[in-house]
């Protein structure tokens, strides 16, 4: 990727924002270190058990059937260690398993019970105990509790969010930065720079958004931010076109982390997880989307270049499905799952479970895996021990009331 | 928050400024004349608009009923398929080089491509936004399309998806919040949608016979996103109880009947029998009709009044709508028996709908047609207006899950650098036949702060005056 040189024009129109995402968090700084944090929401609620099988469990094909992804069949699943397999569909995630720069958690779900997708959504991104007004998400409030590395800039300490509509895990106080994917010729600098004043002498909260936006418009464009990931055979149609999209984004999000100048801490959210009828884990619809969401997680590795080995990425959804197939080959909303790390900076190779069993009396409400491990307690050991935000802010404002949760440990290498 | 106060107060009362901001807050925006039309009475125009017969309608020749475009769409489906599979006798190389030109490519003269008729629904859609007289209307529509949302990237539903809106949501959206409810829920679209059309009861003759059984979606998003609200009165056993109610309510195949393919039809043997309790009430009705009854007292539920109260506030008025607005429209909702004509007449004769400040950042789809008719254009081809709505985060027909598009600011102001883009494109264009000051006198003069006035008088040619316009507070805030 060539460094761009920024006009004058594009300066003045960044105010700043340009060269002065060099924030760091302090105390990983202090350590030599340079995290990149990047969250990606699937909403929709991931079928986790479609995609970490507990093929070792004596119950799972008993309930799933010839739906069940097993190591046997046509399309055996990828064996990650005695007790669970990895859904075909995504080789990438288990080459990176194999080489410990993978970890899943399973039989997890936030503290949200009830199967409403806006509310779970709602909890998963807010990072509150309960759903209800939310207007900022976990990873903006952490972000906030960073000190910039420069306390001259205030604009030093973005996020920013890859889609027309950042997710609302990214959006709060912190300011936000949002790319898309350019397809129409831009307007010239000087009608953008005459709209820019005039909002600023008539309305501060346009400004503020425009400015943020063109700013990072710029840089987009200037960066080559549409390489393709070479490799995957490519699958036709509507998948192909999903799976474009879901590469260019987390690729892109992977361009912006990995430069130097650039933030440090990203979301994107994918939609389509809501397999209700004809889920086709292994040959259809949510076959697709995970060799989608595989071909992402090629792209952030390709593109994250040497900063990989500082990355951690977390796939993380609003509740899991029910542990049976419904009555139309699919699954109804339901609440343990799995969430998935990769990013070099993990010690990964490890499924990490407490694993509830799938008996009809294991079953939470008689339907769903039961929850054993809190998904809050996982991001909050990546925040800790990634990022460095200390574990009583965690408690306090990343997660509020979440003190009897602990970050988890020992997640990095 | 975002207009200076003191030039909000002091032309508050002034009849223009009322005329203006009715238009751009319950309307599509001024077409040239409309703020004079009806300045003398800008409440009254809202609600003459309610009270013309056919309101929210669409009439034209061009459109099918639901049942129509499905079998259409199935027929050309079909043929196409037939077309592939004899080409698949010729070489490898013929069949290689008609794939990679898809204008190349022939096409099926049967039936009617999926895409031909989500387009031409989409035309018509847009014709009905520009002719109206202040648009009261089209955006009530639009409201509810929203509320009721399906999605036509699921297959089946992409060429009824405009056919939907026409027969479930026009066709009652100045009358009962009931009957469009059934109306909606009983939709070919919406039960393949929410995937009702093949949810079998457990104990039905299908369901014992088939091994094939419940799909509780469309239960579920009734009573959370359609009637009652998220966290009202419901349970999950509510949700199982209604799912198994409404089982039997589906669709024929288009490929099975070239008349009745498409429509509803209840089927008793997906259906499972028997008495259920639905929020505590018991319903022994039988078939069909146990559903009309648990619809019908959701429509009449307390809860629901006040979830569709404060949801129509909101989009009209204000992320944080007056408290006192809300309780006005939710008992005229409840006393009234659910009239959605009530409810509209209720919102535009309250005052703190019109003393609100302009915060709302317009919708996408609002702002191109106020865009269109500002300049007084209908483009003849609907495609780009299409690509347009996409690019800024709201496709039509195609919201990204069954809670439809967002409604609030912090969504919407993220698009604003693509509506930049957008607007230089359309200024380009019609910077030849519109004069740029004339469309800010009939469009935003009454409401627009000096400095806007000034910016788009000292642009430095008139594309970029018609794009300031088009990009400015008062164009994009209502």
């Amino acid at each position: 990727m060539s460094l761009h040189v920024p006009t004058r024009r594009e300066l003045l129109l960044a105010s700043g924002t340009l060269f002065a995402w060099a924030y760091m968090p302090k105390l990983a700084q202090a350590e030599g270190r340079d995290p990149r944090l990047l969250a990606i929401v699937l909403r929709g609620a991931l079928d986790g058990l479609a995609v970490v099988a507990p093929v070792g469990d004596p119950n799972w094909v008993k309930l799933r059937g010839h739906k069940a992804p097993t190591l046997g069949g046509d399309t055996p699943a990828l064996a990650l260690d005695s007790m669970f397999a990895l859904n075909p569909a995504m080789p990438n995630l288990h080459r990176l398993y194999k080489a410990g720069a993978a970890t899943i958690v399973h039989a997890a779900a936030t503290p949200y019970r009830e199967r409403s997708h806006f509310d779970g959504q709602d909890v998963l991104e807010s990072g509150l105990a309960r759903p209800g007004a939310v207007s900022s998400g976990w990873l903006n409030r952490a972000l906030a509790t960073l000190a910039p590395a420069e306390r001259a800039n205030p604009r030093a300490r973005n996020a920013f969010a890859v889609g027309p509509i950042a997710p609302l895990v990214v959006r709060g106080a912190a300011p936000v930065l949002s790319w898309t994917p350019p397809r129409l010729p831009s307007a010239g600098d000087d009608t953008a720079m005459r709209l820019l004043d005039l909002y600023r002498h008539t309305d501060p909260a346009l400004a503020k958004a425009f400015e943020e936006r063109m700013g990072l418009t710029a840089i987009a464009r200037a960066g080559g931010m549409n390489q393709r990931t070479p490799g995957n055979a490519q699958p036709r149609g509507a998948a192909k076109a999903v799976r474009n999209y879901f590469e260019q984004s987390a690729g892109t999000a992977a361009k912006f982390l990995a430069r130097a100048d650039g933030p440090r801490i990203g979301a994107l959210a994918f939609d389509g997880w809501d397999t209700h009828a004809n889920e086709g884990a292994l040959d259809g619809r949510l076959a697709a989307l995970l060799g989608a969401l595989d071909g992402a997680i090629a792209a952030i590795e390709t593109n994250m270049g040497d900063a990989w080995r500082e990355t951690v990425v977390a796939i993380i959804t609003e509740f899991g499905r029910t542990a049976r197939i419904n009555g139309t080959e699919g699954t109804d909303h339901g609440t343990g799952t799995v969430a998935i790390l990769v990013g070099g900076a993990l010690k990964g190779g490890r499924v990490v479970a407490d694993w509830p069993g799938l008996r009809d009396a294991d079953l939470h409400e008689n339907r769903d895996l039961k929850p054993t491990t809190d998904l809050r307690a996982v991001l909050k050991g990546l925040l800790h021990d990634h990022v460095r935000v200390n574990e009583a802010v965690l408690a306090s404002r990343v997660f509020p009331d979440s003190m009897a949760v602990k970050p988890m440990a020992g997640l990095l290498a | 928050m975002a207009l200076d106060p003191k030039i909000h107060d002091s032309k508050a009362q002034d009849p223009q400024t009322q005329a203006a901001l009715a238009l751009h807050r319950f309307g599509l925006g001024p077409l040239a004349g409309s703020v004079n039309a009806i300045a003398s009475d800008p409440r009254g125009a809202l609600i003459a608009e309610l009270d013309r017969a056919g309101a929210g309608r669409i009439a034209s020749p061009d459109l099918m009923s639901s049942g129509e475009a499905a079998r259409a769409a199935f027929e050309f489906r079909q043929a196409r398929r037939q077309m592939r599979r004899e080409a698949g006798g010729q070489t490898d190389g013929q069949q290689k080089n008609a794939g990679d030109n898809r204008k190349g490519r022939p096409r099926p003269s049967v039936g009617i491509a999926p895409q031909e008729i989500y387009l031409t629904e989409a035309k018509a859609r847009l014709d009905a936004a520009l002719a109206a007289d202040t648009g009261f209307v089209e955006r009530l529509v639009w409201f509810w399309s929203n509320h009721f949302c399906v999605s036509a990237d699921k297959g089946q539903v992409r060429p009824i998806a405009g056919a939907f809106e026409r027969e479930a949501v026009r066709a009652h959206v100045l009358g009962r919040f009931g009957d469009m409810l059934l109306a909606v829920e009983s939709h070919p679209a919406m039960l393949m949608y929410l995937d009702n059309a093949r949810s079998i009861g457990p104990n039905s003759p299908a369901g014992r016979n088939r091994r094939r059984g419940l799909n509780e979606n469309l239960a579920r998003e009734i009573l959370e996103l359609h009637t009652l609200g998220v966290r009202s009165v419901y349970s999950q056993d509510d949700v199982t109880s209604f799912a198994k109610v409404i089982t039997g309510w589906t669709v024929v195949p288009a490929r099975r009947d070239p008349e009745l393919g498409g429509t509803f039809n209840f089927n008793p043997r997906m259906h499972e029998a028997g008495p259920q309790t639905v929020i505590g009430k018991r319903y022994d009705a039988a078939g069909v009709e146990q559903g009309r009854r648990v619809l019908a007292d959701l429509a009449r539920h307390p809860a629901t009044a006040e979830h569709i109260a404060r949801k129509f506030a909101r989009h009209f008025i204000a992320d944080e709508p007056a408290p006192a607005l809300v309780e006005r429209l939710r008992k005229r909702f409840l006393d009234t028996g659910g009239d959605l004509k009530e409810l509209a007449r209720t919102l535009v004769t309250s005052d703190e709908a019109w003393h609100a400040p302009r915060t709302r950042i317009k919708r996408p789809g609002e702002w191109i047609a106020a865009t269109l008719r500002a300049v007084g254009a209908n483009p003849p081809n609907v495609r780009p207006l299409v690509q347009a709505q996409n690019l800024l985060g709201e496709p039509l027909w195609r919201p990204p899950a069954p809670n439809g598009f967002a409604d609030d600011n912090a969504t919407w102001l993220d698009g604003l650098s693509q509506r930049l883009d957008l607007a230089n494109q359309f200024a380009r264009r019609h910077a030849g036949t519109a004069d740029p000051m004339a469309v800010f006198e009939a469009t935003v003069a009454p409401i627009a702060s000096e400095d806007t006035r000034r910016t788009i008088a000292r642009a430095e040619s008139r594309p970029q005056a018609l794009a300031l316009l088009f990009m400015s507070p008062e164009f994009q805030r209502r």
